[in-house]
């Protein structure tokens, strides 16, 4: 509780300056930024839709039953929100803080490090907002989007965004180079990638795999995107909007205790 | 008189078992330029990092302009002015960003730093580099564009830590020039530098530090005058007989591999004794620098 204080009592609107100052780079390499995230669910969808789809057919999935094209569609939606915001908070902004010295310039300011932090949180938070919308627009001009529930999937990747961002920062705050990050991405990242019903429904898992998958955040983050998406309600909804909000709170404040830990010696 | 502009007591910084600062007190006038010299390691940049509020000090206190650098450290960093060792310029914006983006962080009005990052683009001659890449800087404009933009919040207390090293004799001067120009607006600097002419050149004060600790401080030439006093004898090639003649004579006699150093206490007669005694000696006879100070008081062997 009192880490909780002294952490809030160095929070500041300053951090706002931090963010604005990744969006300016991001707005002045905007053409080669927006680019990706246009092309990555036309391809997705492609390979995994038309390729895997026609193969598959049809999936069971709450009780329904849907092509593999529309059950597929929110889960890339869902692996975007998590690889934009722990790419954003581990490599580059490594790159800022170790190679281009970004932190330290910016530390000399009236700043403090929980200005930065939070910054640098809310920034890979943004770039999850902005990936999902933008995929959101796509999957909608192909018809996999129901509407107006889609919309939830922006407040969805505003509250994961944070989560995979903290993620990504705590991964920043222990890794000593930058090659060492490959690691955490092939232990972490890319089971929870394909093993958090992004897919294929995480219920036809063994039991054992099954506990393992709902422990897991994007399983959770997808199983929210999707009804979204879908507009398929449901009330299992408000426990994993619990847990990615806990998991968001409780690892930002990790985040930033750690990042402290590295940045002051 | 107004207190003075930084107070330093008993300050400390300790890595586990090493102490890098070993309770350091020291207090610097408002107005005045003070250079902290020492060898590799000896705790300057941990002590300037303190000041500047990067590093909590293990123990001690210390102040700027009456503002704690511990408990106040947003008010502090309002108004000092940083100069890194290390260049570390935004590379993903131009110059001119580089300060408007800057100065965001001081929360300073748009216009204000607009015409503030005009001024000094001017005063460190980069006007004309207005919208260069960083990458397309040489290392001396890279420097004078950090001093540029340590100055975009007008810092009562300016801090640089080797604010020349590894710029050719033409960017030196010139950083030189400018840091000497805030002078006269009555702005505090305080500099490491490793460069003995440098500090004799703008310090009104030097403090020498070594392992940690003072060991010396005042005014350039008073240091020189009182440590070595104001003529060096150097000699090379030399016979066995003359040290054994220099040590005869009032004064310290140092020998470095092939090379004689004396330290005569009465100069003024030295040349025509040794004119004298060894017409054919090779030998400079030149004025005490502060180089001297410093060798003496942290001896010649090498440090890293």
């Amino acid at each position: 509780m009192n880490a909780l204080r002294a952490i809030l009592r160095n929070v500041s609107l300053r951090s706002f300056r931090v963010w604005q100052r990744d969006l300016d780079v991001y707005l002045t390499n905007w053409k080669t930024e927006f680019l990706p995230p246009l092309s990555e669910p036309i391809l997705y969808v492609v390979a995994f839709g038309f390729g895997l789809g026609s193969l598959i057919h049809r999936v069971q999935y709450e009780g329904r039953e849907l092509t593999y094209l529309r059950f597929m569609a929110p889960g890339i939606v869902a692996v975007a929100i998590m690889f934009w915001s722990y790419f954003e908070t581990t490599y580059s902004s490594f790159v800022r803080m170790y190679y281009q010295r970004t932190f330290d310039a910016i530390l000399a300011t009236p700043l403090l490090v929980e200005d930065v932090i939070l910054g640098e949180l809310l920034w890979g938070t943004t770039k999850a907002v902005i990936a999902s919308t933008i995929m959101l627009g796509v999957l909608s001009v192909l018809g996999l989007v129901a509407w107006p529930s889609g919309l939830w999937v922006i407040p969805i990747s505003i509250l994961a965004g944070v989560l995979f961002s903290a993620v990504g920062l705590i991964v920043t705050a222990v890794t000593k180079n930058i090659s060492s990050f490959n690691l955490p991405m092939f232990l972490m990242i890319m089971p929870m990638f394909m093993f958090s019903g992004t897919f294929f429904p995480v219920d036809i898992l063994p039991k054992w795999a099954l506990a393992i998958a709902w422990c897991l955040p994007l399983t959770h983050v997808s199983f929210l995107v999707r009804a979204a998406v879908l507009g398929w309600p449901s009330g299992f909804a408000v426990v994993s909007v619990l847990y990615v909000a806990v998991f968001a709170v409780g690892l930002s404040a990790l985040a930033l205790h750690l990042m402290k830990r590295r940045l002051i010696q | 008189m107004s207190p003075p502009a930084i107070i330093a007591r008993e300050l400390t910084k300790r890595y586990g078992d090493v102490e890098a600062v070993r309770g350091v007190s020291f207090e610097v006038e408002r107005g005045e330029i003070v250079g902290f010299l020492g060898p590799n390691g000896a705790g300057k940049t941990t002590t300037v990092r303190m000041l500047s509020c990067f590093l909590p000090p293990t123990s001690g206190t210390a102040s700027i302009h009456e503002l704690d650098v511990c408990e106040q450290p947003r008010d502090v960093k309002r108004i000092i002015g940083v100069c890194p060792q290390e260049d570390n310029l935004d590379p993903d914006f131009h110059v001119m960003k580089n300060l408007l983006v800057y100065g965001r962080y001081f929360a300073l009005p748009r216009r204000v730093v607009r015409d503030r990052a005009l001024e000094l683009l001017a005063f460190v001659a980069l006007s004309d580099k207005a919208h260069a890449p960083i990458q397309s800087l040489s290392g001396g404009m890279k420097r004078r564009l950090v001093l540029a933009r340590a100055l975009l919040n007008e810092p009562r207390v300016l801090m640089l830590d080797e604010p020349t090293t590894g710029l050719d004799p033409q960017a030196r001067h010139a950083i030189w020039t400018r840091i000497r120009g805030l002078r006269s607006h009555g702005t505090t600097v305080l500099l490491t530098t490793h460069y003995m002419e440098e500090a004799s050149q703008l310090c009104d004060r030097v403090v020498v530090m070594d392992g940690g600790r003072i060991l010396l401080e005042g005014a350039p030439s008073t240091l020189v005058d009182r440590e070595v006093g104001r003529t060096v004898v150097e000699a090379w090639n030399y016979e066995e007989q003359l040290p054994q003649y220099l040590r005869s004579l009032p004064g310290r006699l140092e020998e470095v591999g092939d090379r004689l150093y004396f330290y005569p206490e009465e100069g003024d007669h030295v040349e025509r004794l040794l004119d004298q005694r060894f017409p054919t000696q090779d030998r400079l006879i030149r004025r005490a620098t502060l180089e001297d100070v410093f060798l003496k008081l942290t001896g010649r062997a090498l440090r890293d």
